[in-house]
């Protein structure tokens, strides 16, 4: 079937050349219903009984995408014409339709009403666009109508007036969504509706006041052609706009036209833009760009104030802090040198589903009926959303999901509907899956496809393994693993042997995933996708199927397991003579907890010789940390804690901070010794397309805060490099002994995270890993529970031959993705774990008021910022009452110094001292628990 | 971004494996010994071929010479194309090698052979269309060839094979090769591409490459006999 059947031209018009593109129609497209006689029903997706068949338009599955998706909709033709037009206006509404095409368990079908030669239309003299599409999807409608006879009525479903009269002329059943939800039955379906904007249907009674009494409350925004025009001449700067985390009032557009970042104060200049849209921005004039209004904790519109959290763990997640220290040190004259701006204008929304709950509201009179609510969601960075709901009564305590659909001038907050309900506040199992939702994090068991791509159980070593000459066999060597207490998905172990001249035999052996785990399977296409297993505090959402995590993976102990080594030969002093990676099999003789090694290689009766290897390799390690800190690698601290959870209800029992033994240090150190060398050995081989990890250096903004705090307290501190950083963070003793600690949390803080990336992408000096001060860097250890990993090992495995490199690798762009959407994942998993440890903490404190000891770690003018080091958490102590503003003089902010002193001298409070506090859970409102510290 | 859609359609409404619409039209130019207007979808090229007696040249076989250009029209942007710039200059070459290996050189002492190739509309695989009009262009002017050499492309995007890429496909970057053969002889002369393709890949595409060659090659028969029918009857024998 060389040839095609007929022949049109199409016509597009680009900006200024015409472009003509071959367009051929065929016979071959079929249907999609079983029971048609005339078409080919292979690949036939709709019901064979289908009684009524759904059209679709473009702006009903845009707009009703949530409607979509609920199973109560069925037998759907989707045409090509409607799913262009929605993938030109919504990337992310054409991935759900997609998604929904390609379910098998949906009976959505795809009709190519374009390359049809009974479906084509070309567009006549005059015509838009849209009504070319509208006229093409009546033709196709009609189409089916004439095609599948009388006994299937063809329905099309659409809300734009005209296009549903010109339907209905041409004999075409038509209907609106509203009519044709209710006419299905289920009134919880209606809540899923998008409420039409006033000017699609004639009511206006969508709020109690009328239009004219309505005040405007934002400015227009600008049409696309003249914010085109503007960014082209300097007026506007154009951005991602992000919201600080810590206070919705005030957010950032990255601009690179001024270098800068341009920031916005207030909802009236952010003018309806959410977090993540790219805006256009108009800079402000020079003497309106705002002091450091930020420097207080509360805010002034919204009842909205500063949460308990975790620790942040890296600059990314730290609220951002505008550094005064600029517009101080310039002199009273200077206003501020941060430039402001107001958002003139929205390039793209990035408009999706939000978590959260209703804001309390007492029940209207009559149930059962429409009801207005506002939304707020628990990610703070987005505003209130109105929805209209029937069913208020349920909804007042349940957590739920609202997405958003539109926001014009005249409401303060942007209108949305309810998506689905997720539990019960509070419930933590509602959270923990708030938790997930919130990070975008798939929790869904694994689907049949992908299970079918598991070797059958119960597995062990075939002799077709022994008999692999790729496959070296290492059961003889005393092999064994050093994990956390608990863990079953080992991917590392590790052993070591003294050899005739001296020297020792180092091994890392980790589990052989990409043995089972073989390129494009859907169990390979899933676990791209995951990225990365998530660690909750009471639950692990894994990357690979559990059989893989737990059994045939894990290199557990006392089995055969399939394992991928690296096998160094090192001296006494630890230096590397040569390196060999091989594919082998192992048989660890040992799971070791990270106390138990401790616990052996502290017992100095115990002479065995598994000890003896323990011990050999601590030594090993202690030259190798003691190396890699003199070339200038940081030791960094953070705060994490570990929960004692009841087995019975999961709830936490004793919270703690997480304790470091030397131990774990051992091990993370010939990891990353492995780490290094795999690193070195698959660039060496695939220079354009090797998947590498860095660490950026940070800027001198990021570590301002630090410096700030570190002079404040007399410490003076050397950023230049990494190297004298860690130079100086030695020489950081106070007299406390936390003190040490204390300020290398801090300097986390300041960081970045490490990202990967293709090393196609940056050039060789970009490689550079700050943190580990090596020149490269990836991940290989742990294939279980990160994708990034296993893609190493396909790497290496290439290039010693063993395994052709997939297609995969030639696709620079698509390796580029995977890489970009690891690091999402990456991230969202930690911010998941922190978030639940975040409820967790809250569940505990919940029956355990506490006092305890906690240290100021920022100033504000109306209180600090204080830091729980037992319990890991951060949160702001208040010196005067809430609301109570215009009292507010009582206290004065000393910036050079760091302080906060009562007017009169009495009291003052500097950065990194000592306070005893109180932490008690308190519920302003009713289901909003949240955790209060308060000074004692 | 999406080549071929889930549906399994190209942008232009091919399927990954089907051929564009080829049409020729043999004698667009009067005065020369051979020429062929031919066209592969919107890929449009006109050929001709001139033949002259140079004694002082080599004696024992003929001389072949190829001049390819662009019309100014040729894209939409209309700008002037340089004359002799490296690629004309390059795809010269590729066009005059690949003729002069079927050729039959050896039977026309002391002459020369000018093909002519000028492209008048480009929309991907122009190297192609222009190597399959010399093949006619020459067939119309007689020349001895051992067989009629063909070519065609494919590519590999969406990790799809791809049948003769067109202007949309081709500028979205992934490997395209241009495949030239004896089809009778079952003898590659050509292959050409600049981008990188694992080797098993490459086999299939390349396969996908020769079957197009070889549809062509039947088109471009059936063409020379419906125009040696016309001659017969013209003849009037």
């Amino acid at each position: 079937m060389l040839q095609s059947k007929s022949f049109v031209r199409k016509t597009k018009q680009g900006k200024v050349i015409k472009v003509v593109r071959e367009h051929y129609l065929r016979d071959d497209i079929y249907c999609g219903a079983p029971f048609c006689n005339i078409c080919d029903s292979k690949s036939a997706r709709l019901s064979s009984s289908a009684s009524t068949i759904l059209i679709f338009d473009t702006n009903v599955v845009l707009n009703q995408i949530d409607l979509l998706e609920n199973p109560a909709i069925d037998d759907v033709v989707i045409l090509s014409v409607v799913l262009e037009e929605v993938k030109n206006k919504n990337l992310s509404v054409y991935n759900r339709i997609r998604a929904l095409c390609s379910n098998s368990t949906r009976k959505f079908f795809v009709f190519s009403n374009e390359y049809h030669r009974d479906t084509y239309v070309k567009a006549m003299v005059g015509e838009s666009p849209n009504d070319r599409n509208d006229r093409a999807i009546r033709v196709a409608a009609q189409w089916y109508k004439n095609h599948l006879g009388d006994a299937t009525r063809v329905l099309l479903i659409t809300n734009d007036r005209e296009n549903k009269r010109k339907a209905t002329e041409e004999g075409i059943s038509a209907e609106t969504v509203e009519s044709f939800v209710k006419s299905l039955g289920q009134p919880g379906l209606l809540d899923l509706l998008v409420q039409p904007r006033s000017e699609d249907v004639g009511m206006e009674e969508v709020e109690d006041l009328r239009p004219s009494k309505r005040k405007i409350l934002y400015t227009e925004h600008k049409p696309m052609s003249e914010i085109t025009a503007g960014l082209h001449c300097g007026i506007f700067h154009q951005g991602k706009l992000r919201v600080n985390r810590y206070n919705p009032f005030e957010a950032y557009v990255g601009s690179e036209s001024i270098g800068d970042e341009i920031i916005i104060y207030g909802r009236v200049n952010m003018n309806r833009a959410f977090d993540g849209d790219i805006v256009a921005v108009e800079l402000l004039p020079q003497d309106q760009w705002h002091e450091e209004k930020s420097l207080s904790i509360a805010d002034e519109e919204d009842e909205e104030e500063e949460d308990v959290h975790l620790v942040p763990s890296s600059a990314d997640d730290a609220p951002r802090v505008p550094n005064p220290a600029q517009g101080s040190a310039g002199g009273a004259n200077t206003v501020s040198s941060r430039p402001s701006g107001r958002i003139v204008g929205i390039i793209k929304r990035n408009w999706h589903s939000y978590c959260g709950s209703l804001e309390p509201m007492p029940m209207p009179a009559g149930t059962g009926g429409v009801a207005y609510a506002l939304f707020v969601s628990k990610d703070r960075r987005f505003p209130k959303i109105r929805i209209q709901t029937r069913q208020l009564g349920n909804l007042l305590d349940k957590r739920i999901i609202v997405a958003v659909d539109s926001w014009d001038r005249l409401s303060r907050y942007p209108s949305g509907h309810y998506v689905r309900t997720i539990g019960v506040i509070g419930d933590r199992e509602t959270e923990s899956e708030v938790v997930l939702i919130e990070n975008d994090i798939d929790s869904r068991p694994f689907t049949s496809q992908v299970l079918s791509c598991l070797p059958p159980l119960p597995w062990s070593v075939s002799s077709e393994d022994l008999a692999n000459p790729m496959r070296q066999d290492l059961r003889h060597i005393r092999v064994f693993s050093v994990d956390p207490p608990g863990c079953k998905d080992i991917d590392d172990a590790l052993h070591c042997t003294a050899l005739p001249n001296g020297n020792f035999e180092v091994g890392v052996h980790i589990a052989d995933v990409t043995n089972f785990v073989h390129p494009g399977t859907p169990l390979d296409d899933e676990a791209t996708q995951r990225g990365t297993s998530v660690y909750l505090v009471e639950r692990r959402i894994d990357m690979l199927p559990k059989p893989l995590t737990e059994d045939i993976c894990s290199l557990r102990a006392d089995v055969e397991r399939l394992a991928f080594s690296v096998v160094w030969e090192m001296t006494p002093e630890a230096e590397i003579i040569s390196t060999r990676f091989t594919k082998s099999m192992i048989k660890s003789c040992a799971a070791l907890s990270y106390v138990e090694a401790q616990a052996r290689m502290d017992d100095s009766r115990l002479m065995d010789p598994l000890t003896t290897d323990l011990r050999n390799m601590n030594a090993l390690a202690k030259v190798m940390r003691q190396r890699r800190i003199d070339r200038g690698a940081l030791t960094l601290a953070s705060a994490e804690v570990k929960f004692q959870i009841d087995t019975e209800t999961h709830d936490p029992l004793d919270i703690g901070m997480y304790q470091i033994r030397e131990a774990n240090q051992m091990v993370e150190e010939f990891m990353l010794a492995a780490n290094i060398s795999v690193a070195a050995k698959i660039l060496e081989h695939f220079p354009p397309c090797s998947l590498l990890r860095r660490h950026p250096s940070p800027t001198k903004e990021m570590l301002e805060p630090l410096l700030r705090t570190a002079a404040a307290v007399g410490l003076h501190l050397d950023v230049s490099t990494s190297k004298a950083l860690a130079d100086s963070l030695d020489c950081a003793v106070g007299d406390d002994p936390y003190f040490n600690k204390l300020i290398r949390i801090l300097a986390t803080r300041c960081m970045t995270q490490a990202v990967y990336f293709c090393s196609g992408d940056l050039s060789p000096q970009e490689f550079y890993h700050y943190g580990l001060s090596a020149p490269l860097y990836t991940h290989f250890t742990s294939p279980i529970r990160r994708y990034a990993d296993v893609v190493v090992h396909r790497l290496l495995a290439a290039s010693l031959g063993i395994y052709k490199l997939p297609a995969i690798f030639q696709d620079r762009p698509q390796l580029t993705s995977i890489a970009d959407n690891l690091n999402y994942r990456h991230r969202n998993a930690q911010m998941a774990s922190r978030a639940s440890v975040e409820v967790h903490t809250l569940i505990y404190f919940r029956k355990r008021p506490t006092d305890t000891e906690a240290r100021i770690v920022k100033i504000r003018s109306n209180g600090f910022i204080v830091f729980v080091p037992k319990y890991g958490i951060e949160g702001p102590v208040y010196l005067t009452a809430r609301g109570d503003k215009g009292g507010g003089g009582e206290w004065l902010v000393d910036e050079q110094q760091q302080k906060v002193k009562k007017s009169d001298g009495s009291i003052s409070y500097g950065v990194l001292q000592t306070v005893r506090i109180h932490m008690e859970v308190v519920e302003p409102q009713p289901n909003r628990p949240k955790l209060q510290l308060t000074l004692m | 971004m999406e080549f071929v859609s889930p549906e399994g359609f190209r942008l232009d409404g091919r399927r990954p494996m089907e051929m564009r619409q080829i049409r020729a039209e043999i004698g667009a130019v009067a005065n020369a010994d051979g020429s062929v207007v031919f066209e592969m979808g919107n890929t449009k090229v006109i050929a001709a071929v001139y033949v002259q007696n140079r004694s002082q040249q080599i004696n024992d076989q003929a001389l072949v010479r190829c001049e390819y250009s662009m019309a100014n029209f040729s894209t939409g942007d209309h700008m002037r194309k340089p004359k002799g710039d490296r690629q004309s200059t390059e795809i010269s070459l590729v066009i005059r090698q690949t003729m002069e290996a079927c050729i039959m050189t050896n039977l026309m002492p002391r002459s020369q052979i000018d093909i002519f190739v000028q492209v008048l509309q480009a929309d991907g695989g122009t190297r192609s269309v222009c190597i399959n009009a010399a093949t006619l262009a020459l067939a119309d002017a007689g020349i001895p060839m051992c067989d009629l050499v063909t070519s065609c492309s494919a590519g590999y995007l969406n990790s799809t094979p791809l049948l003769y890429l067109n202007y949309v496909e081709d500028s979205a970057g992934g490997p395209d090769f241009t495949v030239g053969i004896l089809p009778k002889l079952d003898k590659v002369t050509l292959l050409q591409t600049d981008a990188k393709l694992p080797i098993d890949m490459f086999e299939n595409v390349m396969q996908l490459a020769i079957e197009g060659c070889k549809a062509v090659a039947n088109y471009i028969r059936e063409v020379l006999q419906e125009n040696t029918k016309q001659l017969e009857c013209r003849r009037g024998t």
